[in-house]
């Protein structure tokens, strides 16, 4: 069987598979006597239609970029980062004390140094079961899974008994000083022509794509990208090439946990301003599914991320304005998932046999 | 299309068997008969469509088109069950025993007859002491296989068959994992089992097996049956001519080595598994330069832990000296990266295992152990991918590889082509000493020749190399020195132009005879 042309693999696969997710979400919200138009009809309206939804779509984007290249970093060397939750939590923790704690004379300076604790904290919370994994052998999966618990408890803890300002009710470290505050697209220069209001989607973004490029650089064009991607594919082959395993599992997730980590300055630092609990909310797993349906390259998580942000608002939408729950927005996220991640090699078997069928068809004119 | 009426002479004829695998045609309108009571040999290089053939034969495939005629009669094959019932039977490559079973257990497995055992067992029992004694075939029908030689496990392969009453044995490549003396055993077994009037079609590689055993031989190239001669009429020249298309130097044409000084001094060497199972038994020796020296031994006797010790991929225990400077065997600085710097360069023995990353591309696989070496750099940052193409196409272009792609993956390479791609980054690096394991594993005759040609070379630039093989041809025709392993220890040192394969066979199967014949 001949394989898919490169453009129908990279682009037409996934379509289909979204196709396919949609189609089924359809179907469920018919299951519950909604109208699936009227739902994407909204969906639509509300994150891409107007700058106000996209100004939401691009703030979730933000997040799942830095979660997404979290995981794709931690995938080239055949790691399975599953703490990107925990590491952001601690990544905003990084930030909070910076933005506290630290007298900051403009918002620029404030941005390097946060965004520096930020990757320092998330990287820092990665090391542990790194050194596990790479010493001890135990199981990255595992251990990541039970960092994230191990940093929501401690998280509570410093918010509850530490951070929380003396009379706050609520378990969250004070508001950061005005001159942490980073500027919003609307106030960006350029942006701030499509950005006519008030929106939660900031600056972040911008090192959210640049992030991106250098996750791209790092995997590809440098010596450690090599030997990662190198150990990833065959850790006996390093081992024959020289390449240190110990190293490259603790390098790998070290990247790995300081991306997951600079989420927080998207989130806690650019839109909520200060500390809360829970404050990654879900953007380290849904990072998962977005380097699983970027293929683990920085161009497919960026466009990943920006459909998860579009699902994200749109679901958002949908609570606020039908009656469809917003509970539906995990439905549809699941079945996006399913499709673009676990089923994808059936949608890829399908279209194979579509395209070698046409291909025959073609031959059997040539020769008739 | 051959003639449509089938002959009883023949216990099996292939008439215009095709099979594709999307667009590869494996096998494109073979015809083959094979005459009753005869030896039949086939070979081709890799992937020239033998074991597909044969596939087809046990039931494994469908074929696209032909027919299959055995004792004239027209038979389809669906299944492996239809192939035993015609009276086929098939030793496999890797062999298909239950492990912790006695022989007399494996050999009654799937042909139980009746619910209790044992009856069967009883039967089988009769029937395997006439087998044993008619053919040369003696095994203990009580031993439990993990505790016999691989010989002896061949050997209940082939009762197997003939407990299921096959007058047609087919052998993939069986000699593979056999000593020199043990394949002349089967080669023996295999005579009586034709003069028997059983049919045997032999599958394998070395020329030398089939003009030895083979009545008739039948050539595969590329999919295609191109001839079928009698053995007796040919000779490994023109059949090596006939399998890779154009004519092929068999013999390794080199002068006599002017060995210089001592390049690597082994001392003592001892390795241990990950189960704390010492593999390596405390080895010796030394390599001078412009010196090959080969490790013979059948596969599993230590080899793989010396080159993983001496390449820094396995900790060690001993000394190393390289040009009188000591190495170390465990921790800091043994590595691979290391030994490189040290001067040492590693062909090793499971080249997609170890030498290549198969998903990666050519010129990616070219960097591989030596990415960080300054000429493919572009700056402190970046590596220099351009240079690092640029360098395949040369190495390429120097060591015939085809296709002459940088971009395809390893994994689209042919055997011998990614060998090539190996033996260029390790050769090119121009080395003090070269690690070669396998160096033609599954590549086919035209690549070997070539390969050969290379390690030659590099010997008359005054390198010293460690060549190890499980093929005795390749040891006896490359190396200035041969040293014989078994179970971790080196048996004994000889010079190849002075020993032969009987003296060398029963070192490989560690049987010491004084020091007759020493050459270290």
């Amino acid at each position: 069987m001949e394989r898919l042309p490169r453009w129908a693999d990279v682009a037409l696969v996934p379509l289909v598979s979204l196709l396919l997710a949609a189609v089924i979400a359809a179907l469920v919200i018919l299951a519950i006597g909604q109208d699936p138009w009227e739902a994407i009809t909204v969906m639509v309206q509300g994150s891409i239609m107007d700058s106000y939804g996209w100004g939401y779509t691009l703030y979730y984007a933000t997040s799942f970029i830095f979660t997404g290249l979290a995981v794709t970093v931690a995938f080239h060397a055949s790691l399975f980062n599953i703490g990107g939750e925990g590491q952001a939590q601690l990544g905003g923790l990084g930030v909070a004390l910076c933005c506290l704690f630290l007298p900051w004379p403009h918002w620029t300076l404030a941005l390097i140094g946060a965004t520096c604790a930020a990757a320092l904290f998330g990287a820092a919370w990665a090391a542990i079961p790194a050194y596990l994994q790479a010493r001890r052998g135990s199981h990255i999966v595992i251990t990541t899974i039970m960092f994230n618990y191990i940093a929501a408890a401690l998280l509570i803890f410093l918010l509850v008994d530490v951070l929380r300002p003396a009379g706050q009710m609520d378990p969250a470290t004070a508001n950061f000083p005005e001159a942490t505050r980073l500027p919003t697209l609307n106030e960006l220069p350029v942006f701030n022509l499509f950005f006519t209001s008030n929106v939660p989607a900031n600056v972040t973004l911008l090192i959210a794509l640049g992030m991106a490029v250098v996750v791209w650089l790092l995997l590809w064009r440098t010596r450690l990208g090599y030997a990662i991607r190198a150990f990833g594919k065959s850790e006996a082959a390093a081992r024959y090439a020289g390449i240190s395993p110990f190293t490259i599992i603790m390098v790998a997730m070290l990247i790995s946990g300081g991306l997951a980590g600079m989420m927080a300055i998207n989130n806690v630092m650019g839109e909520a301003e200060r500390l809360l609990q829970n404050s990654a909310s879900g953007a380290g797993f849904i990072g998962i599914a977005v380097a699983l349906m970027g293929r683990n390259h920085p161009v497919g998580v960026v466009l990943a991320a920006l459909l998860f942000g579009f699902l994200f608002q749109g679901g958002a939408e949908l609570g606020l304005w039908t009656k469809i729950p917003i509970e539906m927005r995990t439905v549809v996220q699941g079945l996006v998932i399913l499709f673009t991640g676990a089923l994808d090699v059936m949608v890829r078997m399908l279209l194979t046999r579509i395209f070698n069928l046409f291909r025959a068809g073609r031959m059997a004119k040539g020769a008739a | 299309m051959a003639s449509v009426g089938a002959d009883a002479r023949y216990a099996i004829e292939l008439k215009g068997i095709s099979k594709a695998f999307g667009p590869v045609q494996a096998n494109k309108d073979i015809h083959i008969a094979v005459p009753k009571g005869t030896i039949h040999g086939i070979i081709g290089e890799n992937g020239a469509g033998k074991s597909t053939l044969m596939s087809i034969l046990y039931g494994f495939y469908r074929a696209d088109s032909g027919e299959i005629f055995i004792n004239g009669k027209p038979t389809a094959i669906p299944d492996s069950q239809s192939a035993i019932r015609a009276g086929i039977g098939m030793v496999f490559q890797h062999f298909k025993l239950v492990q912790n079973f006695t022989v007399l257990e494996n050999v009654v497995l799937g042909a139980e007859e009746g619910a209790l055992l044992a009856g069967s067992l009883s039967k089988a029992r009769r029937v395997l002491t006439d087998l044993s004694r008619e053919y040369e075939l003696d095994v203990d029908p009580d031993a439990v296989i993990e505790d016999l030689s691989v010989g002896h496990q061949q050997r209940v392969e082939i009762l197997k068959a003939l407990y299921r009453q096959a007058d047609i044995l087919i052998l993939d490549e069986p000699t593979g994992v056999l000593t020199p003396a043990e394949a002349d055993h089967l080669f023996r077994i295999l005579k009586g089992l034709r003069d028997q009037g059983k049919t045997v079609i032999l599958i394998t590689h070395k020329l030398r097996e089939i003009m030895e055993t083979t009545d008739n031989v039948s050539v595969m190239r590329r999919g295609t049956m191109v001839g079928t001669v009698k053995t007796s009429e040919s000779s490994p020249e023109e059949l090596a001519e006939l399998m890779v298309g154009r004519k092929v130097l068999l013999e390794v044409e080199k002068a006599p080595a002017t060995p210089g000084a001592v390049v690597l001094k082994v001392d003592d060497l001892r390795v241990r598994d990950e189960h704390g199972v010492e593999r390596l038994k405390g080895v010796s020796f030394e390599i001078r330069a412009g010196e090959i020296l080969g490790i013979a031994g059948v596969a599993g006797n230590g080899q793989s832990e010396l080159l993983e010790a001496l390449g820094g991929i396995a900790a060690a225990t001993g000394r190393i000296t390289l040009n009188g400077a000591e190495l170390p065997l465990s921790g800091a600085g043994a590595d691979g990266r290391s030994r490189r710097k040290a001067g040492i360069a590693h062909v090793p023995e499971d080249r997609q295992a170890l030498g290549l990353i198969m998903d990666f591309a050519a010129w990616e696989n070219v960097a591989f152990g030596y990415h960080d070496a300054p000429e493919y750099q572009k700056n402190a940052l970046f590596m220099d991918n351009d240079a690092l193409r640029a360098d395949t196409e040369r190495k390429m272009a120097t060591f015939d590889v085809r296709p002459p792609i940088p971009t395809l993956a390893a994994k689209n390479f042919s055997g011998g082509n990614q060998q090539k791609i190996v033996v260029a980054r390790e050769i090119e690096r121009n080395p003090d000493l070269l690690l070669i394991g396998q160096p033609t594993r599954g590549v086919d005759i035209g690549a070997i020749e070539f390969i050969h040609k290379q390690i030659v070379a590099l010997r008359d630039q005054g390198k010293a190399i460690l060549l190890v093989s499980v093929e005795l041809d390749e040891i006896r025709s490359l190396s200035d020195r041969v040293a014989v392993m078994f179970d971790g220890r080196i048996m004994g040192l000889r010079d190849p132009e002075t020993t032969d394969e009987r003296e060398l066979g029963l070192l490989m199967a560690g049987i010491a005879e004084g020091s007759k014949g020493e050459a270290a």
